[in-house]
């Protein structure tokens, strides 16, 4: 049993901020919970997930984000509490759904967790969430340290109820992928007894029909929402100010910008010069809070991450209010002082602050710093992303990238989300040429594909993987077939959502929870689309690259290549090693060879060191994850491989 | 109440190395210890796409007051143990300072620019060199052929935290390592895990005439 599940109030816990997310909803009794697995904010389903059955909540991954917050929401309309998880990403997929649901409003408590990617430390974008909460007018949360982000989801529940709506909590890669300690609360029995009223008078909004019609009624009424919610904002409790009465500089910050804060104000002595003014409720932003604490003080510096959002909503009010509170000056992204893109950190917060309180701030000695410069740079050399070591990628993108070099009309390859992804880096024979949203590459693919009638030779191939056909690639091969376009689909079907901890997907027989599933075939799919399918094996070079060349060829629409293998890292797969891989010394003829190292130069797989005394390529056996693939690369036939016994 | 006094609060700790080497394991498992003894401690990790291949960083503050920045000030490490060892010249670079002190594997992973033959990588040497001239004082350690004697070379992590444990800098219990291990692996490893944290502290323990610089 997990800890997570401990009913002693007042344990502590080292969690990280996405499993303190998790127990918030345990305490609050959430019965609900689903999601599309996006990092940062994959373990708080992970984690409720390991616990559904002996909580009795029901967790779902979802086919995508949509999906997640349109069950989620079944639960709150049948009186049970419920919450939807994903990254920031995945709002923007929900966001056509959000924007109904906000406007009709929930019935039991409905908590949408977004965690963000500042910096796109594992995103391939560093888009906003916060932006939607103003769009579609629900409040917002922002836990800013790790006990808040477990007592904020029960408020944020509570709030939720109070209003009537939607809440929506955001996190970022730095609160829910750290960890602290965390204080436990109570872990509530709770009763359910789900029921779908909807027999009341139509606008009644406990009993009638969910919706955000009559809009211009709807829409007043969920003004009058966001408006009690801001009233509450007044008096919660996530907004703390520290410092002095009357700082000669007010900080003010949400987030893991609070901690960065902190400690920067501690790092330049200044706690008796700076007030940090630490927002919980960051929309709608509470007036007579911010009225008071404005007040305090002329110079404001804003720290965020991104986009100027708290900046902008604080300047609004401070405009407003200038009459009382008098001319403020703001530092922060309008004049540069913080940065507009990437995430921050303590250093960067001091950066800024010792300018603003003119310090001057040296955070190791000037020779220090040149030496350590120095020995860096010659002896710790750049470490770029790769496939993993036994990675099906690889192979996949190696017989890719042959087949169209052999084919030599100047084909590529529209791709989209996944550890695939770095097909565009030289690990995948930078054969990568479009990298969007999830299914994007379908899509464009498709429009590629179509470009044939004004004169367009080169062949067009997408990939996906196998999770990310299910959440998005589908409409996209829906267009190609309805509109005749011609491009072949390589699925790269790994078993699992790879790139996010091997979360199970509808291709899988088992779902979040453990349970035995429906499984749903893509081959199948597809089929039922009227494309052609194939299916190998990408370890099966020859094979693989043979199909690929006949597909390109084909002029007949769409055509589908399933290229099925495990991933490396998944559990069953860890387990045992296929091959031992040996180079013999006698046949490998390294730079003197024809191919001039193909294996190490080429290939690149981790687990081939070349050794430059001896001149020939090694195994690393420590690295090496045998899945013999390099021998059928070496033109010598030197890299042999024998199936362990 | 937390039950030694540290010499610096928040004590500052950067587990590097590469991806799959057992860093964020390391890292909640070392962490786990401390909270065990009353401390509070927050970890900074980066996972997601550097588990492939990159660099892979967990910070960990350790105070008796509160929780801290997930990520550590530049130039304010106190102990860096590298489970990699370019990696651990990589972070003394960032976080380094004068009177840092720095535990190293001295197992090479090299990154695929010097398998692909357009970068070199320095040879052991040049790299204990290296580290010696930024680190107070220097360990290093042979972890990960320990730990393949022992049958595994994932068990270099754990080697690693012995070894740590023996410096002595921070209250670290063969006790608390039990308890906080076994949250994170089934019950009969947990044989192998005592072995190689047994062998990370005896290899510090045997040198400690011989270490610093």
């Amino acid at each position: 049993m997990s800890y997570l599940t401990d009913t002693t109030e007042g344990a502590q816990y080292l969690l990280m901020g996405n499993e303190a997310i998790a127990r918030g909803a345990l305490e609050a009794g959430a019965k609900v919970v689903c999601g599309y697995p996006g990092t940062p904010s994959s373990d708080i389903i992970e984690s409720l997930a390991k616990i559904a059955k002996d909580m009795n909540i029901y967790v779902e991954w979802s086919t995508n984000e949509k999906v997640a917050m349109e069950v989620a929401a079944a639960g709150s309309f049948a009186g049970v509490r419920s919450m939807c998880v994903m990254k920031q990403n995945g709002v923007n997929v929900a966001s056509d759904f959000l924007l109904h649901l906000a406007g009709s409003g929930t019935r039991a408590g409905m908590v949408l967790v977004s965690c963000d990617d500042p910096g796109a430390l594992s995103s391939a974008n560093e888009g906003e969430s916060r932006f939607f909460a103003r769009l579609v007018e629900i409040p917002l949360l922002e836990p800013g340290d790790f006990q808040e982000a477990k007592d904020m989801i029960k408020w944020a529940f509570e709030l939720s109820e109070e209003i009537r709506n939607l809440v929506m909590v955001r996190s970022v890669t730095r609160m829910s992928h750290a960890s602290g300690n965390v204080k436990f609360g109570k872990l509530p029995p709770v009763d359910v007894h789900p029921v779908f009223k909807c027999d009341g008078f139509i606008l009644d909004p406990m009993e009638g029909a969910v919706m955000s019609l009559p809009v211009r009624y709807k829409h007043a009424q969920q003004q009058e929402k966001i408006k009690k919610a801001r009233a509450i904002f007044e008096d919660c409790p996530f907004n703390t100010y520290h410092g002095p009465e009357k700082p000669e500089l007010l900080i003010i910050t949400s987030s893991a910008c609070n901690l960065y804060s902190r400690e920067a104000i501690g790092i330049l002595g200044v706690e008796d010069r700076v007030g940090l003014l630490k927002l919980g409720t960051t929309w709608p932003l509470p007036p007579e809070l911010l009225k008071r604490h404005l007040s305090r003080t002329d110079k404001i510096l804003i720290v965020e991450e991104v986009l100027p959002f708290l900046e902008e909503n604080v300047k609004i009010l401070a405009a407003e209010m200038a009459r009382e509170i008098g001319i403020k000056t703001f530092y922060g992204k309008n004049d540069g002082k913080i940065p507009m893109v990437g995430e921050l950190n303590p250093d960067l917060v001091v950066g800024a602050l010792a300018q603003i309180v003119g310090i001057d701030y040296k955070p190791v000695p000037d020779e220090y710093a040149e030496k350590a410069e120095g020995v860096a740079s010659s002896r710790a050399p750049a470490r770029e992303l790769t496939f993993c070591p036994g990675c099906p990628h690889r192979a996949s993108f190696w017989s890719i990238h042959n087949a169209l070099q052999l084919d030599g009309r100047k084909g590529f390859v529209c791709g989209d989300i996944g550890c695939y992804g770095m097909a565009t880096l030289p690990c995948g024979f930078s054969t990568l040429k479009t990298l969007h949203a999830m299914g994007s590459g379908g899509g464009i693919a498709s429009g590629f594909g179509k470009l044939g009638r004004l004169g367009f030779d080169q062949p067009v191939l997408a990939v996906c993987g196998d999770s990310t056909f299910f959440h998005a690639a589908i409409p996209a091969l829906i267009n190609a077939v309805h509109h005749n376009s011609d491009f072949t689909l390589a699925v790269l079907d790994n078993s699992g959502t790879a790139m996010t901890g091997f979360q199970p997907h509808p291709g899988l027989k088992v779902n979040a929870m453990g349970e035995e599933v429906t499984s749903v075939d893509i081959a199948e799919i597809c089929r039922a689309l009227g494309a052609r399918v194939e299916i190998r094996d990408p370890f099966d070079l020859e094979e693989t690259q043979k199909t690929l060349n006949e597909l390109i060829e084909d002029k007949a629409g769409l055509k589908v290549l399933i290229l099925r293998q495990i991933c490396v890292l998944s559990p069953e797969k860890k387990a045992g090693k296929k091959y031992d891989m040996t180079i013999d010394d006698e046949i490998c003829l390294g730079e003197n060879c024809g191919c001039n190292k193909v294996c190490t130069r080429i290939f690149r797989c981790p687990g081939l060191i070349w050794d430059k005394e001896k001149m020939v390529t090694r195994v690393d056996d420590v690295i090496c994850t045998g899945c013999g693939v390099c021998a059928d690369i070496c033109p010598e036939g030197a890299i042999k491989r024998k199936e362990v016994a | 109440m937390a039950s030694m006094q540290l010499a610096q609060d928040p004590y500052n700790i950067i587990i590097t190395g590469v991806g799959g080497q057992g860093n964020v394991m390391a890292s909640r498992v070392l962490a786990n210890m401390l909270v065990k003894r009353g401390f509070n401690v927050t970890i900074g990790e980066t996972f997601g796409a550097s588990q492939r291949g990159g660099s892979v960083m967990s910070h960990l503050r350790v105070s008796a007051t509160s929780s801290w920045s997930p990520q550590i000030p530049r130039g304010r490490v106190d102990v860096v143990i590298a489970l990699e060892p370019t990696e651990g010249i990589r972070v003394l670079k960032g976080y380094g300072n004068p009177r840092a002190k720095i535990l190293s594997n001295t197992r090479a992973i090299r990154p695929v620019g010097v398998i692909a033959g357009e970068q070199d990588y320095p040879s052991m040497e040049k790299i204990r060199g290296s580290v010696r001239e930024l680190a107070s004082s220097a360990w290093f350690i042979d972890a990960t052929d320990e730990a393949v004697k022992l049958g595994s070379p994932i068990l270099g992590n754990i080697i690693m935290i012995g070894a740590l444990s023996g410096l002595g800098v921070l209250p670290l219990e063969r006790e608390d390592f039990k308890e906080a291990i076994l949250r994170s692996i089934p019950r009969d490893k947990l044989d192998i895990n005592l072995k190689a944290y047994d062998i990370g502290r005896q290899i510090i323990k045997q040198n400690e005439d011989s270490t610093g610089n």
